[in-house]
């Protein structure tokens, strides 16, 4: 921040249960459910919120173009301002700032920012042809645009760089599966083992099916307001401590050989040789991650951020991503699961909800999904939302939420603390 | 007067597919042609027919792209074409067992981000004429060319850069 913004809090929040399909609802009312159950667990009426911030990411999933002011409409929000935002899978981290900026600039003292997706009205494989646009159409789409594909030629190079192994990827699966039993909102709970993920179908050498996540519908939607309307509204907000968003190149062909851009707990020997990011790393990651901790004042991060809530399209982004929020160094993700640090009951509880690979990614949704589990879990009260308490990690006092967009081309950091 | 209260929409035997009725889900077709210009990187599609792989040098600060950009992403200056060698190296690799829709009946196939001497970025493309087992980073390609050109960057494709 180049100068110092107003407070912003979180102080509600609502999601849908995600599921491969679900044609009861269209985006409208599944918005609509979640936005109520934000509402009425903050005691607030429409007459209180300022403005609001619309966030999904394909127009070709629905067919619906403007389908942000239609849910503006159905919500009771018209006439109220509102934008949409999109950026591929960062969609609903970009949504969740923009929804801080109208805040933090005095625009707004209430906000709501709501994401959606509705990826079930065409087939799986229709579905990765309409994300695989979102690479480049003269260069990459041609070739056979699929984006597990493009994922796992950057796993492959990280196992060759770090010696990262399939075993240490499917651990992932096996923990956000696992924590996901517990998680009523989730998509694919499953009780796995190492085994079950490797032998599931190659999608993608080496990624399998267990390895990715699916297509989800969902809405999620957080409310977000002032330092005097927070207090107001709820004796338990929680402050947006810091943002960060970071960009790399639409091409993995075009991605530089470089240095990396070290966080306070590194130094330049540490990488020694190291060209980076490559295809190896994702650089927009450690962008984000940087400016969030500059803001936050954050200089040892797995000792100063209690919980964790990430963008695990895939088992190795989330290994990728160990290391771009400087959890652990660079080559060193592999080695931090097999220490079981991002486990439930680690010493840095990584997707506690279960993420992207097991709640589900209804892509306009995800970000906003991960600011409401991480808002419940500040707040203390994932028992009174999941009826279960096992997920609540004991200490949470501050998190860190992180969405990602394609090969890691916009990704966000925001990092969120309990009042009190 | 042109009114005419027994006018009347021409029934037609068209239905419409129907895959559930609680709730109702019904099939919606879409397709569309589009008029796509490769603009400012034509020539490296046009190159492709005379079997030359066209990357990019900045003018200014002389970074080489394998894939052309005709601004440079490190200074902004404008790039000049830069003929790329056809033989490189496989910087990493996949095999894809499933794809979108448009690719699911060329399946399984492999795509390879391919390095080259003296060039700064990487090329992807696929790879034929080799099992995953038997490709591996650094392994040795050459770029080969179609002949009935679809003028699209499948235009050219990799194979193991070995002796006969």
């Amino acid at each position: 921040m180049k100068e110092k913004p107003r407070n912003v809090y979180m102080v509600a929040g609502g999601v849908t249960k995600f599921a491969k399909a679900s044609p009861e609802m269209d985006f409208r009312l599944r918005v609509k459910k979640a936005f109520d159950y934000a509402m009425n667990d903050a005691g607030l009426t429409l007459a209180d919120i300022d403005g609001s911030v619309a966030s999904y990411f394909s127009d070709h999933f629905q067919r619906q173009l403007m389908s942000g002011i239609m849910v503006q409409d159905y919500l009771g929000l018209v006439p109220k301002p509102s934008k949409r935002i999109e950026g591929g899978g960062a969609t609903g981290g970009l949504a969740f700032q923009a929804g801080y900026e109208e805040i933090a600039s005095g625009r707004m003292d209430t906000v709501a920012v709501y994401g959606f997706e509705t990826m079930s009205h065409v087939n799986t494989w229709k579905g990765n042809e309409f994300i695989a646009l979102a690479s480049d159409t003269n260069f990459d789409y041609p070739i056979g645009g699929f984006y597990t594909g493009y994922y796992a030629m950057m796993a492959v190079r990280h196992m060759y760089e770090f010696g990262t192994t399939v075993e240490q990827m499917a651990k992932v699966s096996v923990k956000n599966h696992g924590n996901a039993l517990h998680n009523p909102y989730a998509q694919s709970p499953m009780k796995l083992t190492v085994e079950d993920v490797r032998n599931a179908p190659m999608v993608s050498y080496p990624l399998t099916r267990l390895d990715v996540c699916a297509m989800s519908d969902g809405a999620a939607v957080a409310i977000l307001a002032s330092e005097d309307k927070a207090f107001e509204i709820t004796d338990h907000p929680v402050l947006i401590k810091g943002i960060g968003t970071g960009t790399d190149s639409m091409r993995l062909a075009d991605r530089p050989f470089g240095e990396v851009p070290l966080l306070p707990n590194e130094k330049p020997s540490d990488y020694k040789g190291l060209k980076y990011p490559g295809v190896h790393s994702f650089r927009a990651g450690r962008m984000a991650a940087k400016e969030a901790y500059e803001m936050a004042g954050i200089t040892d991060p797995i000792n100063e951020i209690d919980l964790i809530e990430l963008h695990d399209a895939y088992t190795s982004s989330e290994i990728q991503t160990y290391e771009d929020l400087g959890l652990c160094k660079y080559g060193e993700g592999g080695q931090f699961i097999d220490e079981g640090k991002p486990e439930l009951h680690g010493k840095i509880p990584v997707n506690p909800s279960g993420g992207l690979l097991a709640a589900g990614h209804p892509v306009g949704a995800t970000g906003i999904m991960q600011a409401v589990f991480m808002f419940w879990q500040l707040q203390h009260t994932v028992k009174k939302h999941f009826h279960d308490d096992y997920l609540q990690v004991p200490n949470a006092k501050r998190g860190l939420i992180h969405s990602h967009a394609g090969t890691g081309t916009y990704v966000t950091v925001t990092i969120m603390e309990a009042a009190k | 007067m042109t009114l005419d209260p027994n006018a009347k929409l021409p029934e037609t035997e068209e239905g419409t597919v129907v895959y559930n009725t609680d709730p109702l889900i019904v099939r919606s077709h879409y397709e569309i042609d589009y008029i796509h210009s490769y603009a400012q990187d034509s020539e490296f599609f046009r190159a492709l027919g005379r079997k030359k792989l066209m990357g990019s040098k900045c003018k200014k600060c002389g970074y080489v792209y394998a894939t052309p950009r005709s601004h440079c992403m490190m200074c902004g200056a404008e790039t000049e074409w830069y003929e790329l060698p056809l033989k490189g190296r496989v910087h990493t690799f996949t095999t894809c067992y499933f794809s979108g829709e448009e690719f699911l009946n060329e399946t399984p196939f492999n795509l390879v981000m391919v390095e080259f001497d003296g060039v700064n970025s990487l090329f992807m493309s696929r790879l034929i004429g080799a099992e995953t087992k038997d490709i591996y980073i650094g392994m040795p390609v050459r770029a080969k060319f179609r002949r009935n050109l679809k003028m699209n960057v499948t235009d050219v494709y990799f194979v193991p850069d070995v002796e006969r």
